[in-house]
């Protein structure tokens, strides 16, 4: 037998590409095309809120080069929905005022950054160019920044929303204000999360090239949903499905942004396309990466809290308010993530917790990595720790009274879940956890420590922060299998990659599952030619929706395999075996047959067209008394299959830091970070544990250095890489101490649980906790309550606890 | 209006490439769109992320901030040129990969040419110097754990081959 591939730090096989320069990423596309190739660029409001007056593109005709400038009055002559808002993607019946931009804003612009007119010219200079020539004349309104603001209501983002309020959503377990009247003990806490952003490495982009001898359309675009864009561009340009083709190549990441779509430009580029006859391409800048595409984060919470002696809590009332930008195409997925999965790995009795998602005249609000858990484990979290404050106990033994226990699983949280499903937790081992997570940092010993060093007048503290993660959502993935007649596998599932080497794992699994060489196969994701069948990657999902889904239709391609085995090896199926692609009856390795084989007699032919496929010619095989294909078969030796979870699957995990603060600059230094994480059966350690490390370096940004530097007038201060303070490696911590944990999932048949996000979910709790720590030494009283915080807000926290 | 072009002949990876392009033309984009070289990627345009970096005469540069124009006359070296003279990965390459110090990759040209001089320039970095190697560039997905584990392994893979860092671009 060949050693299983599940489990195994395979090297990645999309690696051999990439590191040749030879990965092919959005922009790299269309380029052999030479001269016939198009650029788009695209005008964008210098206004966070104002109403256009006149555009005037008089300028930009007579310059050379110049294909096409189109403002919204173009767009209902090229394809009638085009005039329409943009999808409002996930409708929830409590988003009673959900807005959309329009693909080219239509009288009123609602943040710095919106798109007003789209120009396709010879190059992306000569586009520009004509960008700058367009004169619009605005008649500025009184914008809308933050959270206080939105909340204060003295101007509205849109006339027609009061109070600036999206939505407003409350779910209630048993009698939480009750249960906190009642209590010994009560808190309350008041906490702030400011903006940040996922701001991958490659920005958006699209191109389109239309065929008009097929009269058919493709697209490609760095997208996390692949079908999606599809099916919004089918639409909006009025084509069939079935003339759309939709292709994610290279992605260079993701983490979230690129999840929602159309993106004005994801529909405008195939539009120029179309109605130019010659290819286009956008390519978002990184300045337009920060002003026009998505942030996340920013939240005001408010908590009440009421518990016994032990530190367990009898009640928790959340109240929070969501800044979601100018518009909701993503509905309330953010906010409903925070309002469930801050609950995290704890049972808190009676809950309440009630949230507004609030308009403001800023770039519009969508998951980034973490996708509202960060916030939500940051307000659980503080309030553990406020809570071990109070009674002065140990912040873990608060934590662990408070635990889920495992012979509690299934455990019904009794809320519904971003799927719309029971938030129903399906497996985990809290305790456990925690007793690793406090081996690996040194926990108990940790006191020690300090005292040492506050003896030689050092800083240090500690911080614990627990998470759980709902991953693997619905609603499906698929997955086809095709052994060809080489003996080579061809695997394709619709959801599309962004660096998590999709193609390794899904291999690891095919191989795994067929008996074949893991070289032999190959994966494909994200092609509605290879998948049409699909919904996207987010929340974690891949490896659980995708990795079932595959492991599933490899199973019955081998079932196939198998049978057609049998009968030319004259043997039952279940005494055969697929080894290294060959299928041989067990015990006699004699009687063998190779799958390219099988995968040629799998295919009746008429016709053959080399050595092999003759012995599956009309003369060759088949019983003449029977059709030859079956009546329940298909021609090809091929699986396809989709799973479909219930629910989603409950990933955890636990953070512990330790950090340095300096008496005198307030510089805060990570001195140790380490992770306990379970995600289940692990398909490829070494891959796992790559997310953690990119997980950690973004909560470091987030904790410590990124937010989003909005003025009162809506613009944003720092958007470049200069001023928007992205962790180098100088930033991160020099080594992370990892330990997993395998709580297998019993919801998919290989027990896994999504990994993608966990890294970054604890952060800014568990940073504010070790920096509260280390601070106490000195000042009891202080307590960190915003987060990101820089030196400079810490410094100013030590001059009001003086 | 129609723009001036120059004429500019490119050295890139041993090939010299003739090309018309107008004064203003970044090299980054020359040797993207006008040679074809995309293995060089873009991801701010204004020289802070370093995933444009190439080697100039075989020192690293942020090719987002050089004209096509003023790249005549100097040796260029992009990913595409790493490779070892038979087509396999170089050390700074075999080494990415064997420590998975790359995801999406779309960092990771910058990181190898940056690493290649680094290696030349001090084959045996310390701990710390691997990771200052590296502090000008930035990536989004890894962590740098990966990268910084790269460094020290394909300095080992330097010294095992027994042979210096290519001296990719040097000038003679
Ligand atoms: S693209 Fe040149 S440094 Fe970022
Ligand atoms: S691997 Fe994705 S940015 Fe570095």
């Amino acid at each position: 037998m060949t050693t299983k591939l599940m489990g195994q730090k395979v090297q990645r096989v999309e690696d051999q590409r990439f590191l040749r320069g030879q990965g092919r990423y959005v922009d790299d596309v269309g380029i052999a095309g030479g001269a016939r190739l198009l650029h788009a660029a695209v005008l964008r409001s210098p206004h966070a809120h104002a109403r256009i007056l006149d555009i005037d593109v008089e300028a930009v005709l007579d310059l050379e080069g110049v294909h096409a400038v189109w403002t919204y009055d173009d767009l209902a002559d090229l394809a009638a929905p085009m005039a329409e808002p943009l999808p409002l993607l996930i409708p929830h019946p409590a988003l009673t005022h959900g807005r959309t931009q329009y693909a080219l804003a239509k009288d009123e612009v609602n943040y710095a950054g919106e798109a007003i007119a789209f120009v396709v010219a010879d190059d992306r200079y000569v586009a520009e160019d004509a960008i700058g020539r367009i004169r619009v004349s605005y008649e500025t309104l009184p914008p809308v920044v933050g959270i206080d603001a939105a909340r204060e209501a003295r101007s509205l983002v849109h006339e027609d929303v009061p109070g600036n309020i999206g939505a407003r959503l409350e779910q209630n377990v048993g009698d939480a204000p009750a249960a906190i009247k009642a209590a010994p003990h009560t808190l309350s806490l008041d906490l702030t999360v400011e903006r940040s952003a996922c701001t991958p490495l490659e920005g958006r982009g699209t191109v389109a090239r239309w065929e008009p001898d097929l009269n058919r359309l493709q697209v490609w675009t760095s997208t996390q949903s692949s079908t999606g864009v599809r099916a919004a561009v089918a639409v909006k340009l009025g084509l069939d499905l079935g003339q759309v083709d939709v292709i994610t190549p290279d992605v260079g990441g993701g983490f979230g942004v690129k999840i929602n779509h159309p993106w004005p430009e994801e529909l405008l580029v195939p539009l120029a396309a179309r109605a130019l006859g010659r290819p286009v391409k956008f390519t978002e800048d990184r300045r337009e990466h920060f002003i026009s595409s998505a942030h996340e984060r920013g939240q005001v919470q408010h908590i009440e809290v009421g518990f016994d002696d032990d530190g367990r809590l009898l009640g928790l009332d959340v109240e929070f308010w969501h800044d979601h930008g100018a518009y909701t195409p993503y509905g309330l997925i953010v906010p409903i993530i925070t309002s469930t999965q801050l609950l995290g790995p704890y049972k808190p009795h009676n809950y309440r917790v009630v949230f507004e998602s609030l308009y403001t005249n800023t770039v519009m609000v969508t998951p980034y990595r973490g996708a509202g858990r960060p916030q939500g484990c940051y307000a659980m979290e503080r309030t553990m720790d406020a809570i071990a404050t109070y009674l002065g106990k140990d912040r873990a033994d608060v934590r662990a009274v408070n635990f889920i226990q495992p012979d509690e699983f299934p455990f019904d949280q009794g809320l519904i879940f971003q799927d719309g499903r029971e938030l129903e937790y399906d497996s985990g081992d809290y305790p456990a956890s925690l007793e690793k997570i406090k081996a690996l940092v040194g926990w108990d010993e940790f006191p020690a420590f300090q005292a040492e060093m506050a003896a030689q007048g050092r800083r240090v503290g500690i911080g614990l922060a627990c998470y759980v993660e709902g991953t693997g959502v619905g609603p499906y993935e698929g997955a086809h299998v095709h052994i060809e007649t080489s003996g080579k596998v061809k695997v394709a599932t619709g959801l599309t990659t962004q660096g998590q080497g999709h193609a390794t794992v899904f291999a690891q699994l095919v191989a795994d599952e067929l008996g074949v060489k893991f070289e032999d196969v190959e994966v494909v994701t994200g092609d509605t030619r290879r998948m049409p069948y699909a919904v996207g990657t987010f929340a974690s999902r891949a490896a659980v929706m995708s990795g079932s889904a595959i492991h599933l239709a490899a199973k019955r391609a081998k079932e196939k395999a198998l049978k057609i085995a049998a009968d030319a090896l004259e043997a039952a199926p279940e005494d055969l075996e697929i080894v290294d692609g060959v299928v041989s009856v067990k015990g006699s390795p004699g009687a063998s047959i190779d799958l390219g084989t099988v995968s040629v007699l799998s295919n009746p032919l008429r016709y053959a067209f080399d050595e092999a496929s003759k012995a599956a010619t009309q003369f060759s095989v088949g019983d003449p008394g029977k059709p030859p294909v079956a009546e329940d078969d298909e021609p090809g030796l091929e699986g396809r299959d989709f799973y479909s979870p219930e629910r989603a699957t409950f990933a955890s995990g636990m953070h512990a830091v330790i950090v340095e603060t300096d008496p005198e600059t307030a510089e805060i230094k990570i001195l140790k970070y380490a992770v306990v994480h379970d995600c289940g059966h692990l398909i490829n350690p070494m891959i796992v544990e790559g997310q953690i490390h990119g997980g950690v370096a973004q909560g470091v940004g987030g904790a410590l250095y990124e937010r989003m530097a909005y003025d009162e007038s809506g613009q944003l201060l720092n958007a470049s890489f200069m001023d928007f303070l992205m962790p180098y490696v100088t930033e991160v911590p020099d080594g992370i101490d990892i330990d997993h944990l395998e709580t297998p999932s019993p919801l998919n048949p290989l027990g896994i649980k999504g990994a993608g996000e966990a890294g970054v979910i604890p952060s800014a709790a568990v940073f504010a906790a070790a920096i509260e720590d280390a601070e106490r030494v000195d000042r009891p009283a202080l307590a960190i309550t915003a987060m990101p915080i820089s030196p400079s807000e810490l410094y100013t926290l030590r001059q009001e606890h003086p | 209006m129609t723009e001036e072009l120059h004429d500019v002949r490119l050295s890139v990876n041993g090939t010299m490439y003739e090309i018309q392009v107008p004064a203003r033309r970044l090299l980054s984009d020359a040797l993207r769109h006008d040679l074809g070289l995309t293995g060089t990627h873009v991801g701010c345009e204004h020289g802070v992320c370093g995933a444009c970096t190439i080697l100039v005469d075989g020192e690293p540069m942020r090719s987002c901030l050089m004209f096509a124009v003023s790249a005549v006359d100097h040796e260029l070296t992009t990913v595409e040129g790493l490779t070892n003279e038979d087509g396999s990965l170089s050390p700074v390459q075999q080494a990415f990969s064997e420590c998975h110090g790359l995801q999406c990759g779309f960092c990771t040209p910058g990181f190898l040419t940056t690493i290649t001089a680094g290696l030349r320039d001090n084959p045996t970095p310390t701990h710390e110097e691997a990771r200052d190697m590296i502090a000008g560039n930035l990536c989004r997905c890894t962590g740098y754990q990966n990268i910084v584990k790269a460094v020290e392994r394909a300095a080992v893979l330097v010294d095992l081959a027994e042979a210096p860092a290519p001296e990719a671009g040097r000038r003679p």
